[in-house]
């Protein structure tokens, strides 16, 4: 997932040249990358043609069916009704189309409360998320890109901190929040959002290959000051790394669950995973409404947005991963 | 009655409600002692005056009461925070108590979970409100689990005396009898699972509340409870009884591996697969709004005796209004709380499909005649308000029934996966309690 993986053979890699002897462009970084002559015969498949494994097809589609099976099952449930899903098999569609219907149940139940937290879910996102990969690339940047004293014990802490589960945190960070008075309001579930160790590493990995120090030091020889050396040199250069932190960030908030959970009691204020799951204890509940439809069609609509974001972000990111893995 | 998944979030919620919560009660130990006797002039004058009362419950009948409360007193402002899960509620409470901030003016509590938090005095004790006189007012299974001795820490909010209930259609079909005893019971299972290999007799996938539920109705006491001394154990005749009964259940296969409260089970309710469910009298309204298909098809029954004749009946599930010691407004709580409990609220609530745990409403001649129009027209209150005559008062949960109740899946559970008889799996239940227990500080027998 990091850049990095196959260039740090290549000593410091922000400054090193590029190593002589290849052409530019070679996909074989990896391998290919020595330039000593091989002595056992090259294997089978050539990089334009991959060579074709009966068993590795077949696990391929077996690890394609597990996922998209659960998938299938969730867009076939939201076409039915309460009664339908309790009559039909999960994996095909039953007697009733109620999909449109389902959606438009899901909007209007309890006073459309649905869209609220649809909005809050979004609030959370662009604020925490948003907000999270700003400080990741503000921190990234720096941590590569400059010389300080105690850079690594950073460096141990961040480490660290990719460790710590979120859930380990959350009851310490709630009592924290209760004594500064930040509970059950938007703050309680935005604050703690901003902090991504992960997406700070990832940043700071990122930094490192994709912006040469010539780069930095040519803009600072023209009279740049440091915030326009890096709003104008630096921040696009990191474009596909930030988008990768930003995908990262806006799903781990978006699913946030556990966090909302312990800082929220007002239903107003619940993100979307809160909600639903508000909706699905009501099967658990004396008198209860029992409403599994709307929770199955209201998952659906949850995970809409995200699957459009990976799609339409997919390529920024795929050109993040690849960034310096070759050297040119 | 509700049941209890995100053992995650108990274990969180148990942590910071014992590890922070001590030191948040060291804070507050003297305040029960000068309490002072809160008259009914005063909670009238404090109505006159007004405020806002925070309640934190699910209970949906409450909304009515809300409402009916507030126009009587209209200076009065009833915040129904409506939480709709027993895990995240709890979550929330502990924590809430722990953090000292933002504690609620009444919380539902369950009968099992009273004790909890009683115990750690963070329910205000209610005897100087003059609850003591409601006594009479419930059957004493309820009233049981909100009092100790002179102190009562709730106001019972409903009951869940046991029935059977069974899909009539389904043992018609297969001309089985209804089962009056246990041991009918498990010749019941036998015969309908093999009229039809699709039928269980009922699920259980190992469940702590209807255990205990079964323990209570067969005589067993594990529990005993006097102060911070405690004991557990799960060696008498009463437990023999229910392990060996049900452990032929298992051993056969004859009970569906579901968990209640899933979509699975709704299914198997509602298509005939799982033939029957001993549960609490509140049972009626979750077959109306859950199974609504098989809407005709199922009826109430007494729960079947350990020996022939025999009544005795057991509580499953049920809670109680109780008044937080951080809450403020105590008066006005204390006044909504009996109004919903004990006074106008309670046949409000009883309309909308509530069990009650009053004798009045349970003895009345409207309550004990209403027809079910789900179960064919069957007087199924009749069925109720017996068992809740005859429902032991001498049955007491844990301490820490909540953290014993998390762990019942890890210990009794393995009998329902492996060949761990469920004996031993209650013996290693028991273990891992006094194991618990003891930590926390208890003296554990």
């Amino acid at each position: 997932m990091t850049s990095t993986g196959s260039t740090s053979s290549a000593g410091s890699p922000a400054t090193a040249a590029s190593p002589s002897g290849h052409p530019s462009g070679s996909v074989h970084a990896a391998d290919a990358g020595k330039d000593a002559p091989r002595l056992r015969t090259p294997r089978r498949h050539t990089p334009g043609r991959p060579g074709r494994s009966v068993p590795l097809t077949v696990l391929t589609g077996l690890v394609l069916l597990y996922t998209l099976v659960p998938l299938a099952w969730l867009v076939i449930s939201a076409t039915k009704t309460q009664e339908g899903l309790a009559d039909s098999s999960g994996l095909w569609f039953g007697d009733d189309f109620a999909l449109w219907d389902n959606i438009g149940q899901t909007f209007t139940y309890d006073d459309g409360i649905f869209l609220r937290w649809l909005l809050n879910t979004l609030l959370y996102v662009v604020l925490g998320a948003g907000g999270a990969t700003f400080l990741a690339i503000l921190g990234g940047y720096a941590l590569a890109k400059f010389d300080f004293p105690g850079k690594r014990a950073v460096f141990a802490v961040v480490i660290g901190a990719v460790a710590v589960p979120g859930t380990a945190l959350a009851v310490p960070t709630f009592l924290m929040f209760s004594k500064m008075g930040l509970t059950d309001s938007p703050w309680a579930v935005i604050i703690p959002s901003l902090v991504s160790p992960f997406g700070l590493y990832l940043m700071w990995v990122f930094a490192t290959e994709a912006i040469p120090v010539e780069l930095l030091e040519a803009a600072r020889i023209d009279g740049a000051g440091e915030a326009r050396t890096f709003f104008r040199v630096a921040l696009p250069l990191l474009a596909p790394g930030i988008v990768t932190v930003l995908l990262f960030t806006t799903v781990a908030t978006w699913n946030n669950y556990f966090l909302p959970l312990i800082m929220l009691k007002d239903p107003d204020w619940y993100p979307l995973t809160l909600g639903l799951s508000s909706w699905n204890s009501q099967a658990e509940t004396i008198g209860g409404d029992v409403i599994f439809n709307l929770v199955i069609t209201g998952s659906l609509l949850t995970i809409v947005p995200l699957i459009g974001a990976f799609l339409l972000l997919q390529k920024y990111w795929q050109s993040g991963l690849a960034a310096g893995s070759v050297k040119e | 009655m509700r049941r209890t998944h995100g053992r995650l979030l108990r274990g969180i919620a148990l942590l910071s409600v014992l590890a922070l919560g001590a030191t948040a009660c060291g804070g507050s130990d003297g305040d029960s002692s000068d309490q002072k006797p809160v008259s009914a002039e005063d909670i009238q004058a404090a109505l006159k005056k007004g405020g806002t009362v925070t309640v934190w419950a699910w209970e949906p009948t409450l909304e009515k009461v809300a409402a009916d409360f507030q126009a009587k007193y209209p200076k009065v402002e009833i915040d129904l925070v409506g939480e709709r899960s027993g895990d995240k509620h709890y979550t929330a409470l502990s924590n809430a108590i722990s953090a000292e901030k933002g504690v609620p003016d009444i919380a539902q509590v369950e009968y099992f979970a009273v004790g909890q938090y009683s115990l750690t005095k963070g329910l205000t004790e209610l005897s100087p409100f003059g609850a003591g006189k409601l006594a009479d007012k419930y059957t004493p299974g309820p009233w049981n689990a909100v009092s100790d001795g002179d102190k009562v820490y709730g106001l019972p909010m409903d009951s869940g005396p046991m029935a059977l209930f069974y899909n009539k259609k389904v043992f018609d079909k297969h001309k089985i009898a209804v089962p009056t005893t246990w041991d009918e019971y498990v010749d019941a299972a036998r015969e309908l699972h093999k009229a039809d290999p699709k039928v269980f007799i009922a699920n259980d996938a190992g469940d702590a509340g209807f255990a205990t539920s079964m323990l209570w109705q067969a005589g067993s006491r594990p529990y005993t409870v006097d102060g911070t001394k405690v004991k557990v154990d799960f060696s008498d005749a009463g437990a023999k009884k229910y392990t060996d009964t049900w452990q032929q259940l298992l051993d056969e296969k004859l009970l569906a591996p579901v968990n209640g409260w899933t979509d699975d089970w709704y299914k198997g309710l509602g298509d005939g697969t799982i033939a029957t469910l001993a549960s609490g009298a509140w049972m009626p309204a979750n077959f109306v709004t859950g199974v609504p298909k098989a809407a005709g098809d199922w009826r109430a029954a007494p729960m079947p005796a350990w020996t022939e004749g025999d009544k005795s009946s057991a509580e499953n599930g049920g809670s109680s209004l109780a008044l937080p010691a951080l809450g403020k407004n105590k008066e006005l709580a204390y006044a909504f709380a009996e109004y919903a409990n004990a006074g106008d609220g309670v046949p409000t609530r009883v309309e909308q499909g509530a069990f009650p745990a009053t004798t009045a409403e349970l003895r009345s001649e409207k309550f004990r005649d209403t027809e079910f129009e789900y179960f064919g027209g069957q007087k199924a209150n009749e069925i109720f308000a017996d068992s809740a005559a005859n429902v032991a008062d001498d049955w007491a949960y844990l301490p820490f029934q909540q953290y014993a109740n998390s762990i019942f899946n890890d210990t009794v559970g393995k009998a329902y996966v492996s060949d761990t008889g469920l004996a031993a799996g209650l013996k290693s239940w028991q273990d891992a309690s006094v194991k618990y227990g003891k930590e926390q500080g208890f003296t554990v027998e």
